[in-house]
């Protein structure tokens, strides 16, 4: 039967309380298992051999005084993973990024890996590998790598995307452009002008639990993958294409993950894994170290973005333009064509254009880092805003208002807005008790908003009606930060039961239809929509039950409050029956009872929000501390309050990482100096403050409950609202990204020397 | 690779004398065990002298405090007389790492790692604090910022090894400060660390005055021109001027991913006249 | 290399072990002990992950060599909880939603314990100075700190 998405007004009696998780407890004992904590019998550990170089060709590989060294049983190279991609250039880089074919694109890219009986052993066969490098010269700067002069990185990329094709390779990849109206008129009327260039280093998504997996192929062409994952569906395609495997013969479980935050999304060091079992006719257990992690995972891009906007003097922006170059790694992607969509997606403009271009160069392999790219579009683009509104002598809120998308806005990427949230969050700001908190020496407040488009995607869930009426609510979508809350919270809702009643886990690859990963904060939204609608099927299949039981049309049947109820007056005083009544006697009426849905989650909704951050500057120093700060965004509906607001924090916290302190640092030789997180710098406890969150409700029209996505949108203001609060703390404004004490100690100093 | 934990200093300093190839000493091993990851590390000995009595004792002297090399620096917090004599030396060893690590790290440790940016030495060599060396012909007692040659090297002997930190009483008007530069709250090596150690008369008049600067070269540097032009003032705003002045002219740092040369040669200034004013507090001075 | 034989105790009981010189607390935790509970976030003391309890100091046990621990006292996470009771820690960081992924957590929760062990009533500046050690990527530490202060008055209460 159809489902319908549409939203329904109606009380809650689950749907946004905040019972526990129901997989707290593992976890709090040290009992859940993640990644690393699977072992099989007979097990062999894995290394990777790196390259040391940031760009150069592969002469020659020998390992055969790697193969001699006891207890090693397997050694393989890209020799061993032949190219099956049959032309698809996304798969293609995949491959290629597990292990390097011909040319090692980056300081850390695979070059051969090693199975042995122990990791003593394993190192030292690393060690006696013999690899002759052709080192090339190399480019990791994304302005450097974009000049003339600059080495090329594959002399089979043409910039696409322009016209006439250029006959000369390039490390631009693609162009991509959105907008619309006429910018150069829409200039010609502002009376102010802000035009600046900006600069955002790359950051990794820095999740405590690095990559790890167990491999086990049997002889039988059939394998198993134990691995922490955002998608195992998805790394079971991949690994499948690249081994040359059928797809149903492997199974992928996903271990508990300890974070992932798009850096899970896509396969590392998996393939590898698998090669080297297969080879080994052994499993495999591969566990990156956290050097690894920084050198060979996916980080996000670095970027230099040019924004002009122009307003009249009551405030009314008139046109806004956006230039944007990012890096993606050594492999085109469209991180770029993501940033120029989001740009300017906060406001309500008659001119806009933005242009993205994807530069390749000698870095890893740039991966989805929440709200992917959009958090360094919206840096320059909300400084640009501050500064104008600065200039134009309005209140930064006030002008955001004025120009703030509502419903019925074009957006600058395309799309007509729904209901949405930047004007409710505008304005709860504005009257949030953070914006009348006092402030002292060396202090400065500023805000920024944020957008997010939130997907859906293919979704799958299963449930279980058991004997007893309990629930079992299987999903394909990992549990990241404790959705197996939020969805038993629904199923509960739906069937009108205890929430204690409900039991939701995380099924593989084997037991459950095709489900897209745990990304674009679809994870409740899409899995809430299957969970409805497998509860909804559930229900029609009790009230058949009720019905015959009562010997009456199950058109004369009702569900309500978790009981099948009769119709009217006509039959009686027959009492209502319970799920567990009808479960009980599911063998004498049909056998078991299920509810299943198979769907494309369509209309996540977008999530905006606005935050608010004040910072102490020491002007001596440049040390910037975070004060204070508050999270408002949109979430539709909040079906557990604390997980939403967790996802708040979570995002905030990140991005004032990324403002202050975070930044991959490569020397002149191209390679990462700061692979380790003493000198990659996350924030610690004692750096944040209390994050304060406000949720605000606009409900997304096509959810039953209105829910949105939350998960990304909290990680795209804070880059803007600290450079906007250290602007107004300390009198200069910041540029780069990350404003380290070095760089803002500079920028005053180049203040006062005016 | 052999571990051994000997219950004597004769004993220790004889495996440590014996060894052919390289031998490490092991006391909180926070640098040690990290060495060990790396994939070029190769060692034949590890000597663990926790078990050598009095190893973990603070014993406090007439006119001194004796640090056993494997006192862990939480445990210097821990001393009510120590914090109270020497805060600036307790701070700057309580600011290494994280809460884990200073249940394992020394001062003797950190002294002899060598880092340019260890936390502990220029408080250390701001008060003067001397290194009580064992080895197989003895002991001896050098200056502390004679230990570190450079870089990861320092200047014991085959066999030797630091079996306390000596820090001799500096007089009821003494006081000293430790501060460094992170670009975190916690966690960071430190960027510059500056330790100040000052001793003053009945009116409050500098007498004595030792500035030592951490981050800034190969080895810690004792800014003897700085130390010296606050001598005979009151620590006025025109005497704290030149003291920056001065401490950020006798920085001679590097440009490296914790700091560039301008930043660390700037801060070093600032700190210095942050940390002055602290130890002329401590001191008795207003 | 040749095994050293080790005599500890760990969460109350003695246990014995054969180690090589050069593996660490951490190492013989996962892999020889089946304690799987302390993960390596780093292996190089800079996410607290691994936190363990030796001698009343909570330590990273990737930085203790496993050799060390004989005739040591040892605490894992597996040792907090009494049974099936868990302690007041563990309970508030469920209650408070101090966790997401929740790898950090047994890490936080061994430095939680011992901070509460030699403060009972620490300030949130406390809290957050002591638990700077342990990285959390999730939760921005909001709802950990609050845990703590949390559990911190509810077993003052217990004492009273």
């Amino acid at each position: 039967m159809s489902f319908d998405a549409a939203y329904q007004s109606q009380k809650f009696k689950s749907v946004g309380s905040r019972p526990l998780r129901p997989d707290g407890v593992d976890k709090v004992t040290g009992r859940a298992r993640y990644g690393a904590d699977f072992n099989m019998p007979g097990q062999l550990v894995a290394r990777v051999l790196r390259s040391p170089h940031a760009h150069a060709r592969i002469v020659s590989i020998d390992t055969a005084r790697a193969e001699a060294v006891k207890g090693v049983k397997a050694v393989v190279t890209a020799a061993d993973l032949p190219d099956l991609t049959n032309g698809d250039g996304a798969l293609f880089a995949v491959l290629d990024n597990c292990m390097a074919r011909t040319k090692a694109l980056y300081d850390g890219h695979a070059v051969a890996a090693v199975a042995a009986i122990d990791e003593k052993s394993a190192k030292a066969a690393l060690k006696l590998i013999d690899i002759e490098y052709e080192v090339l010269p190399h480019v990791v700067d994304v302005d450097a790598a974009t000049r003339a002069d600059a080495p090329i990185l594959n002399d089979t990329v043409f910039t696409s995307g322009v016209t006439p094709a250029p006959d000369k390779p390039s490390n631009v990849a693609n162009r991509s452009e959105f907008g619309h109206g006429d910018v150069d008129a829409g200039f010609e009327q502002a009376d102010f002008i802000v035009e600046r260039s900006y600069k955002t280093e790359q950051t990794h998504q820095g999740y405590i639990e690095p990559h790890a997996c167990v491999a086990n192929c049997n002889s039988d062409g059939t394998a198993e993958l134990w691995v922490c994952t955002q998608g195992h569906f998805v790394y079971r395609q991949t690994c499948a294409d690249l081994l040359g495997l059928e797809v149903s013969k492997l199974r992928v479980t996903s271990s508990e993950i300890g974070g992932g935050f798009g850096g899970k999304t896509h396969v590392w060091a998996e393939p590898v894994a698998l090669a080297l079992s297969r080879k080994a006719g052994r499993p495999v257990k591969l566990v990156m170290s956290r050097e690894e992690v920084f050198r060979a995972s996916g980080p996000t891009s670095a970027t230099s973005i040019d924004v002009k906007i122009g307003a009249r003097k009551d405030g009314k922006i008139t046109a806004a333009t956006a230039t944007l170059r990012y890096t993606s790694g050594p492999y085109a992607d469209m991180w770029a064509e993501l940033g120029a969509m989001t740009s300017f997606a906060c406001y309500d403009l008659a001119n806009v254009k933005t242009v993205g271009f994807e530069v390749i160069v000698n870095r890893p392999k740039v991966a989805a880092y929440r709200a992917p790219s959009a958090p360094m579009a919206a840096f320059a683009v909300e400084s640009a805003i501050d500064e104008l509104a600065h200039k134009i002598g309005m209140d930064a809120v006030a002008f955001r208002i004025k120009n703030a998308a509502r419903e019925g806005s074009k957006s600058s990427y395309g799309p007509v807005y729904g209901p949405i949230g930047i004007g409710p969050t505008l304005e709860a700001a504005q009257s949030h008790p953070h914006m009348s908190a006092p402030l002292g020496e060396n202090q400065g407040r500023g805000m920024a908003c944020g957008f997010w488009f939130n997907f859906g995607g293919q979704t799958c869930s299963d449930l279980n009606i058991n004997a007893d009426g309990t629930v079992t609510l299987a999903v394909g979508t990992v549990d990241v930060g404790g959705s197996r809350a939020s969805l038993s919270l629904i199923a509960a809702e739906e069937l009108g039961i205890d929430y204690q009643d409900v039991k939701a886990v995380i099924a593989d690859t084997a037991t459950l239809g095709y489900n897209d990963m745990t990304d674009g904060s679809r994870g409740t939204f899409s899995t809430s929509m299957a969970t409805i609608s497998a509860a909804r099927n559930a229900i029609e299949t009790m009230r058949a039950r009720a019905a015959l039981t009562w010997d009456i049309p199950v058109d004369d049947v009702f569900w309500e409050d978790g009981h099948a109820k009769a119709m009217g007056t006509k039959y009686g005083n027959l009492a209502p029956l319970s799920v567990k009544d009808i479960a009980a006697e599911a063998g004498n009426t049909g056998g078991p009872i299920a509810g299943h849905s198979e769907m494309v989650a369509d209309g996540a909704g977008v999530s905006f929000a606005t935050h608010i951050c004040d910072v102490e500057v020491d002007p001596e120093t440049g040390s910037t501390r975070i004060v204070r700060y508050t999270v408002i965004q949109d979430a539709g509906k909040a079906v557990h309050p604390s997980y939403v607001e967790g996802q708040y924090q979570g995002g905030a916290a990140q991005g004032i990482g990324w403002a202050l302190n975070e930044e991959y640092i490569y020397g002149e030789d191209g390679r990462l100096q700061n692979p380790g997180f003493l000198d990659y710098r996350i924030p610690v406890c004692s750096d944040l403050p209390m994050i304060d969150t406000q949720i605000l409700e606009i409900p997304n029209p096509n959810h039953p409950y209105g829910v949105r996505g939350v998960g990304e949108t909290s990680i795209v203001p804070p880059l803007a609202a600290i450079a906007n609060a250290v602007s107004n703390a300390a009198g200069v404004r910041m540029s780069h990204i990350p404003m380290s004490p070095p760089r803002i100690l500079a920028a005053l100093n180049a203040e006062k020397g005016k | 690779m052999r571990y051994e934990r000997p219950e004597t200093i004769q004993d220790a300093t004889a495996l440590l004398a014996g060894a052919r190839d390289k031998a490490f000493v092991l006391a909180g091993g926070t640098d040690l065990l990290v060495r060990m990851q790396s994939d070029d590390f190769d060692a034949e000995l590890v000597v663990d002298i926790k078990s050598i009595a009095g190893m973990g004792d603070i014993v406090r002297t007439p006119d001194a405090f004796i640090i056993g090399a494997a006192v862990p620096c939480a445990a210097l917090a821990e001393n009510e007389a120590l914090v109270a004599a020497w805060p600036g030396i307790v701070e700057a060893a309580n600011l290494i790492g994280s809460t884990q690590i200073q249940g394992r790290c020394t001062m003797s440790g950190n002294l002899c790692n060598a880092s340019p940016a260890a936390d502990s030495v220029p408080a250390l060599v701001a008060a003067s604090a001397q290194a009580k060396i064992a080895g197989p012909n003895g002991t001896r007692t050098v200056p502390v910022e004679q230990i570190p040659q450079g870089p990861g090297k320092t200047s014991l002997e085959k066999g030797e090894f630091i079996e306390a930190i000596v820090v001799p009483d500096a007089g009821a008007q003494a006081g000293d400060a430790y501060l460094r530069f992170t670009p975190r709250t916690e966690m960071d090596i430190a960027v510059v660390g500056v330790g100040v150690c000052l001793a003053l008369d009945a009116e409050g008049v500098v007498q004595s005055a030792r500035l030592a600067l951490g981050a800034v070269g190969p080895t810690v540097v004792i800014a003897q021109d700085a130390s010296a032009s606050i001598i005979g003032t009151k620590l006025d705003d025109a005497a704290l001027d030149a003291f920056a002045a001065a401490a950020s002219a006798a920085s001679h740092p590097i440009d490296d991913k914790r700091g560039t040369v301008e930043f660390r040669k700037e801060v070093a200034g600032v700190l210095a006249r942050r940390a002055a004013r602290i130890a002329y507090t401590r001191a008795g001075g207003n | 290399m040749s095994s050293i034989a080790v005599s500890t105790t760990i969460n109350g009981d003695d246990v014995e072990y054969l180690c090589q010189a050069d593996e660490t607390l951490l190492d013989v935790l996962r892999n020889r002990l089946g304690l799987m509970g302390a993960k390596e976030g780093c292996g190089t003391g800079d996410c607290g992950a691994c936190s363990a309890i030796v001698d009343g100091r909570v330590v990273c046990s990737c930085l203790v060599l496993g050799a060390e621990a004989q005739g040591r006292t040892i605490e894992t996470i597996e040792g907090m909880a009494n049974g099936s009771e868990l302690h007041p820690l563990q309970r508030k960081f469920i209650e408070h939603a101090a966790l997401q992924c929740g790898i950090c957590t047994p890490g936080f929760l061994m430095a939680a314990k011992a901070l509460l062990d030699v403060n009972s009533s620490p300030t949130e500046e406390e809290i957050r100075y002591w638990l700077a050690g342990n990285l959390c990527r999730c939760t921005g530490y909001d709802k950990i700190v609050r845990a703590v202060q949390d559990a911190a008055q509810e077993m003052q209460g217990e004492r009273a």
